[in-house]
């Protein structure tokens, strides 16, 4: 069984209809990649399995469990965790305080202590700035905030928002090592990405979507060696 | 960009205007300043009076801003029905107090027969907040951000009626608490004890909210939901329960407030509510709305001004009895803060996320 099957979904933001009948699947420990252009809807199918928007139609699915009659705060007590795009740190809480938001779920303050350390052992940059306003990060320790915030929440699978938006190359490729680590430590993920390169070189399989569709899917390999994706979203002719 | 000679002649006469008005002012409070003193009218202990009454006062303020400042910072809405709040709370002390005084209570044991009222208003203004916010503001949470205002002054009216239909529009009068009555000797200057112990007590409530805000998981849950309400429930923050429990805290302090001014006034009316609201309302614009600390500190500057305010900048410019303009001091102030520092003093710069 999947961990997460996400199954005809159709979403709609007012009349706009976003998201037009896409069914995705995740396997327990794979990275899965949605990739697509501005406005294809990556951002819409993350909202919808998190819960911050509802299906109109179709249904997402956790181990088999239907997430429909959860509200976004209740699915991440089911261990659903995700990094939203633009990061979303609390600019004017200390980094300590946000990991510690991360953790809102939890009760036990042995577990919250021990992996707020392996945060900050995953980002040693954090553990230097801990009691510092979020706000004052650099966008690159903004974005290692945002995924140490996520990985407090102990998630099965994390849900990853552009990760790479806006930071220099040397970052993105800190950025998608961590997300490596942290599959490797048992975590599943899917990764939202433009930067199709970086998301096709971490992930075992993809998905293209473009204008609310999926318009193809196959492994990272494959997709990577597919003609059309490489002229579309890997910009080689 | 080119602007016509029409134009330009608008931008010159309103900053003109502005500046006029900035020049006014400042030379209403400088001259005033210099005769006040120069006359030499007020003795140095009248002064000291000023002050701590204003002091007292401003401790009012400042926690009914708490509860403007707390709600405005989550939801972005002024909550126009708080003076009301206040109104219940110290309308509901005045039973328990009148009840306890009649029993003896609170000759027996002053310090329980002030503090039982007070935690009784705080949590009579808490529950009828929650009220309001579930059928008030909640079902307008996405309606444009005039709506949910005008639902305020209409719970503002409805609790007031409300008070009046049951309770008549007379005043009543607040038990006296033995306790509180006379003067403590400073350094020779006889302060009210019923104020002194009013400012401590504001002071205490406005620590304990203090640490709850930024310690507590509760206070921390508040800042991250006033920051990015969707963010904060992918956290596993309910951000209904969050915005309740602001509703709620700022409702005890200001049903807390409510009890200090019935000690200092001695008295509680339906209406009692509108001016005291209206003012911590300025207090928070003027310390920053949505800024913590700043309704303390605007509420304080606000209390001080008002009170020291008619006699050291109106009494010298011969105006025969300033103490009728505190109001009008305070007003004046609400508007040039709006005209020239809109943010407050402590006020952050609204960007485009959170305006």
């Amino acid at each position: 069984m999947s961990i997460l099957n996400i199954n005809n979904v159709h979403t709609y933001y007012g009349n706009i209809h976003a998201l037009k009948g896409i069914t995705i699947n995740v396997e327990k420990g794979e990275i899965v990649t949605l990739i697509g252009g501005n406005g294809a809807g990556k951002t819409t199918t993350l909202k919808t399995i998190s819960g911050l928007l509802q299906p109109r139609e179709g249904n997402v699915l956790y181990n088999g469990e239907n997430l429909g009659k959860y509200k976004a705060h209740e699915i991440v007590y089911k261990g659903i965790s995700m990094v939203p795009e633009g990061r979303g740190i609390f600019t004017s809480l200390t980094i300590t305080e946000n990991l510690e938001m991360g953790a809102y779920s939890r009760d036990d303050t042995q577990g919250i202590k021990d992996d707020m350390e392996r945060v900050f052992t995953l980002f040693p940059r954090l553990k230097e700035r801990r009691n510092q306003v979020a706000g004052t990060l650099s966008g690159g320790e903004q974005q290692m905030l945002a995924t140490g915030r996520a990985l407090m929440t102990r998630p099965s699978i994390l849900l990853m928002d552009e990760p790479s938006m806006g930071l220099a190359p040397v970052l993105v490729e800190l950025i998608f090592d961590t997300i490596q680590q942290i599959n490797q430590q048992g975590t599943t993920i899917l990764l939202v990405e433009q930067n199709a390169h970086m998301a096709l070189s971490v992930a075992h399989r993809g998905y293209v979507l473009q204008t609310g569709e999926i318009i193809t899917s196959d492994t990272a390999d494959n997709l990577r060696n597919d003609p059309a994706v490489q002229k579309a979203y890997l910009g080689m002719e | 960009m080119r602007t016509t000679l029409g134009e330009r002649l608008t931008d010159w006469s309103i900053s003109g205007f502005m500046w006029g008005f900035r020049i006014l002012i400042v030379l209403i409070v400088v001259l005033g300043t210099f005769f006040t003193l120069q006359s030499g009218k007020y003795t140095g202990e009248q002064w000291i009076d000023f002050i701590v009454f204003g002091i007292s006062q401003g401790s009012i303020y400042a926690l009914i801003a708490l509860g403007y400042t707390m709600v405005y910072g989550i939801l972005r809405m002024i909550n126009f029905a708080h003076g009301e709040i206040f109104m219940s709370g110290a309308f509901s002390a005045y039973f328990l107090a009148t009840w306890l005084n009649t029993v003896g209570f609170v000759d027996a044991n002053p310090v329980l027969g002030l503090l039982i009222p007070i935690l009784f208003a705080m949590l009579m203004s808490a529950l009828i907040a929650m009220l309001v916010e579930r059928v008030a503001y909640r079902p307008l949470r996405g309606a444009p951000r005039l709506v949910p205002l005008i639902s305020a002054i209409g719970a503002s009216f409805f609790l007031q009626y409300t008070f009046r239909g049951f309770f008549g529009p007379g005043v009543y009068a607040y038990p006296p608490i033995k306790a509180l009555e006379g003067e403590w000797v400073i350094f020779g200057i006889g302060i009210l004890r019923v104020q002194v112990i009013v400012a401590i007590a504001a002071a205490l409530i406005m620590a304990i909210l203090y640490i709850v805000v930024m310690r507590t998981k509760i206070g921390k849950a508040m800042r991250a939901v006033s920051e990015d309400k969707d963010t904060a429930a992918l956290m596993g923050i309910d951000v209904n329960r969050i915005i309740v429990s602001t509703f709620a805290i700022g409702a005890a302090m200001a049903g807390a407030a409510g009890v200090l001014y019935a000690l200092i006034y001695r008295q509680v009316n339906f209406f009692m509510g509108f001016t005291p609201g209206i003012k911590a309302f300025t207090s928070a614009v003027l310390g920053g709305i949505g800024n913590i600390p700043g309704a303390m500190l605007g509420g304080m500057v606000l209390g001080i001004f008002e009170s020291v305010g008619p006699a050291l900048f109106l009494d010298g410019l011969g105006i025969i009895r300033p103490y009728q303009l505190k109001d009008a001091i305070a007003y004046t102030m609400l508007v040039m803060i709006l005209l020239f520092r809109p943010s407050g003093i402590l006020g952050e710069r609204l960007t485009s996320k959170k305006a």
